[in-house]
């Protein structure tokens, strides 16, 4: 069974189409990635994921509950945090946990064992009577998504969690969300960070509030990009980006620090063809060129200006 | 937000320039002639000829005086007595009896200039009018004495008028800037959208703000209260659990309104703009609490229908300087009443529709 699907899923805010006919089906168990650009249309899909905002047509199940006319049995099954880690900052840890607690209802043991819990997995044992505001991001946001769970939902919406939160923060909060999917907990969710998506067992990508592309990481990689790509590292980044542009069979170009990646549209061109063009044409020293798969990025990118070359026409 | 920093001044000055007029142009009077005679009449039509008084009431007996004075309908009573003919015709000197509903003693002392005026000059002219027709010279035996009796405020203390008056202000300003500020500040800091996902419904959410907020707002009531009594010296005359009464349902108005301008504001500091400039302090000009409601032009009357703080000050000051009840304030009572449930409502209608 399936913990979301989503069916011609639609938004319409006056004449703009927020989510544009989406569909998608979110497994059991699974961490599944949504991406997509700021204003891409994520955040009104979760939205009316989580049952605060209706659909102009279509119908999603979450937890095998409509959001249209179930919203209240969607909203008792599922978790959600977002970005701004949404706890009462001049309540102390514990009182945020036991307010959200009785929001859902637990008491008596039930309330004491996941305490207990969110205390842990937010690194806040002996501290709980610390006033919220005074805890560091990285804490905050455990213990943020340590009280969005503490019904223990099904399924949880987190829209992006990582934002504004320090590498080692993410890295314990990215552990955190492994062990609810292990344990059982299907996971939602939304990240600008490539090397998150990463972790995802399922990813989907939309932009301009379609559909683009979806499929694990493998298969996004060999799926979308057909083409040959070449990663090319030289002393002049920016005049070889130039050159290069310059040529036919250059298909997409994109910068990486030092490296240029070059998507081929013409299979027959090898490494020997960028040494000659760039070293003995130009005095561009290269001090190396590899025939590479794909990333994640490089998948992206290429989806989200071919899409909107396709609006534009 | 660029409109509330314009339009407020300028809503404020015209506002303030029809509301802001202390003068006292009508003297609502009550006449209780109990003589009858041309005299009395004559005296009566001095009254109406000066332009101040505009005798509303002509009563025949005392409860009815009573009546009008302590629903505040009448500013002033004045009561001929049987034998003022009489009386006058053997020089001696006749007595007259004015009451004032003196709760807004800056008022009753001015109209009691008028009437002081007034009778002087009667008597001089009965005087003038005797010495005519003797022709002689005549030692003036007795003269026209209003016997002057300032009910509800007799030393005519503005305070005892302005302090209730405060009493209301400051409940209104709490209430409704701490409403539409907390639930803005949640908006603001995410809280709001997350209470939203969970499984509680909205009129749980709506009840657990005005809840804490209804007890702020009578803990402040209790605190003024108590400094009016024992600070200023001013006794609650009437019933202290009506006053309580009114004023829960003068706070649900004011939270009301304070729900209202959280559903229009995104920000705090929006909610503050909206509340100080765009809805207190045009209430406050409005409301009867400095200046008199009588003396604006009749448009500007017709807004003050809309106001709770208006229906508040007219409660607060009648019980307290007065000491009436449910019986003469029933109507004030009523419209405060459905005043807070259809602000509420409409309120909450509107800001469950806002989270959705």
């Amino acid at each position: 069974m399936n913990a979301i699907e989503v069916n011609n899923l639609t938004k319409e805010f006056g004449k703009f189409t927020a989510v544009d006919n989406v569909n998608f089906n979110v497994k059991q168990g699974e961490i599944f990635g949504f991406l997509g650009a700021n204003g891409a249309g994520k955040s009104t899909t979760i939205r009316m994921l989580i049952g605060i905002l209706e659909p102009t047509s279509g119908d999603a199940l979450v937890s095998g509950y409509s959001i249209k006319n179930q919203s209240d049995l969607v909203k008792k099954n599922i978790g959600y945090m977002s970005q701004k880690f949404s706890l009462y900052n001049d309540l102390t840890v514990v009182e945020n946990i036991r307010f959200f607690a009785g929001i859902y209802g637990l008491d008596g043991k039930k309330y004491e064992e996941r305490k207990k819990w969110v205390l842990k997995v937010a690194n806040l044992e002996n501290m709980e009577n610390v006033i919220t505001s005074s805890l560091p991001g990285g804490i905050k946001q455990r213990l943020a998504l340590g009280t969005a769970v503490i019904h223990e939902p099904k399924i949880v919406f987190l829209d992006e969690p990582t934002s504004g939160v320090d590498p080692i923060s993410r890295r314990n909060f990215w552990d955190l969300i492994n062990e609810l999917s292990d344990g059982g907990t299907t996971v939602l969710v939304t990240t600008h960070y490539l090397d998150e998506a990463e972790f995802c067992n399922d990813i989907i990508l939309i932009n301009a509030g379609k559909l683009i592309a979806q499929g694990n990481s493998t298969e996004l990689k060999s799926n979308y990009i057909k083409n040959p790509i070449l990663e090319i590292e030289s002393d002049r980044v920016v005049d070889s980006l130039e050159i290069l542009e310059k040529e036919k069979w250059v298909g997409e170009t994109s910068i990486f620090g030092n490296y240029i990646h070059v998507i081929l549209n013409d299979s027959t061109i090898n490494e020997q063809h960028i040494y000659q063009l760039l070293q003995e044409k130009n005095g561009i020293a290269v001090k190396r060129v590899e025939k590479i798969t794909p990333t994640l990025e490089d998948v992206f990118i290429h989806l989200i200006e071919k899409d909107s070359k396709k609006n534009v026409q | 937000m660029l409109v509330v920093i314009f339009m407020a001044p300028i809503l404020q000055l015209i506002f303030l320039g029809y509301a802001a007029n202390m003068d006292v142009n009508v003297i609502h009077t009550t006449i209780y002639d109990q003589d009858k005679t041309s005299t009395s009449r004559d005296f009566i039509k001095r009254f109406e000829q000066s332009g101040y008084f505009k005798l509303d009431y002509y009563v025949d007996n005392y409860d009815e005086v009573t009546d009008l004075l302590n629903e505040g309908k009448t500013l002033v009573a004045i009561i001929i007595p049987k034998d003022f003919e009489k009386k006058i015709k053997r020089r001696e000197t006749a007595p007259l009896q004015t009451l004032f509903e003196g709760s807004d003693g800056n008022k009753a002392s001015i109209a009691l200039g008028f009437i002081q005026g007034i009778t002087t000059k009667f008597s001089q002219g009965i005087v003038a009018e005797t010495k005519d027709k003797l022709g002689m010279k005549i030692s003036l035996s007795g003269s026209l004495v209003p016997e002057v009796r300032v009910w509800y405020n007799p030393e005519m203390k503005t305070r005892n008028y302005m302090v209730p008056g405060i009493l209301g202000l400051i409940l209104m300003i709490s209430t409704i800037s701490l409403m539409s500020m907390a639930v803005v500040r949640e908006r603001e800091i995410g809280t709001l959208e997350q209470l939203i996902v969970t499984p509680i419904k909205n009129y749980q959410l709506i009840l657990g703000k005005l809840i804490p907020f209804t007890l702020i707002g009578f803990v402040v009531l209790i605190i003024v209260l108590v400094i009016m009594t024992q600070w200023f010296g001013i006794v609650v005359r009437g019933n202290k659990l009506f006053l309580l009464f009114t004023a829960l349902l003068f706070v649900l108005s004011n939270l009301g309104i304070g729900l209202f301008i959280s559903t229009v504001s995104k920000t705090q500091q929006q909610a503050m703009m909206a509340s100080v400039f765009a809805i207190m302090m045009p209430m406050i000009y409005l409301s009867g609490f400095a200046f008199p409601i009588e003396n604006m032009p009749k448009v500007v009357q017709y807004i003050t229908y809309i106001i709770p703080l208006k229906y508040f000050i007219i409660i607060i000051r009648g019980i307290v300087l007065k000491g009436i009840g449910f019986s003469s304030l029933w109507l004030e009572t009523l419209i405060l009443f459905g005043m807070g449930i259809a602000l509420l409502i409409f309120s909450s209608l509107r800001f469950s529709k806002k989270i959705e």
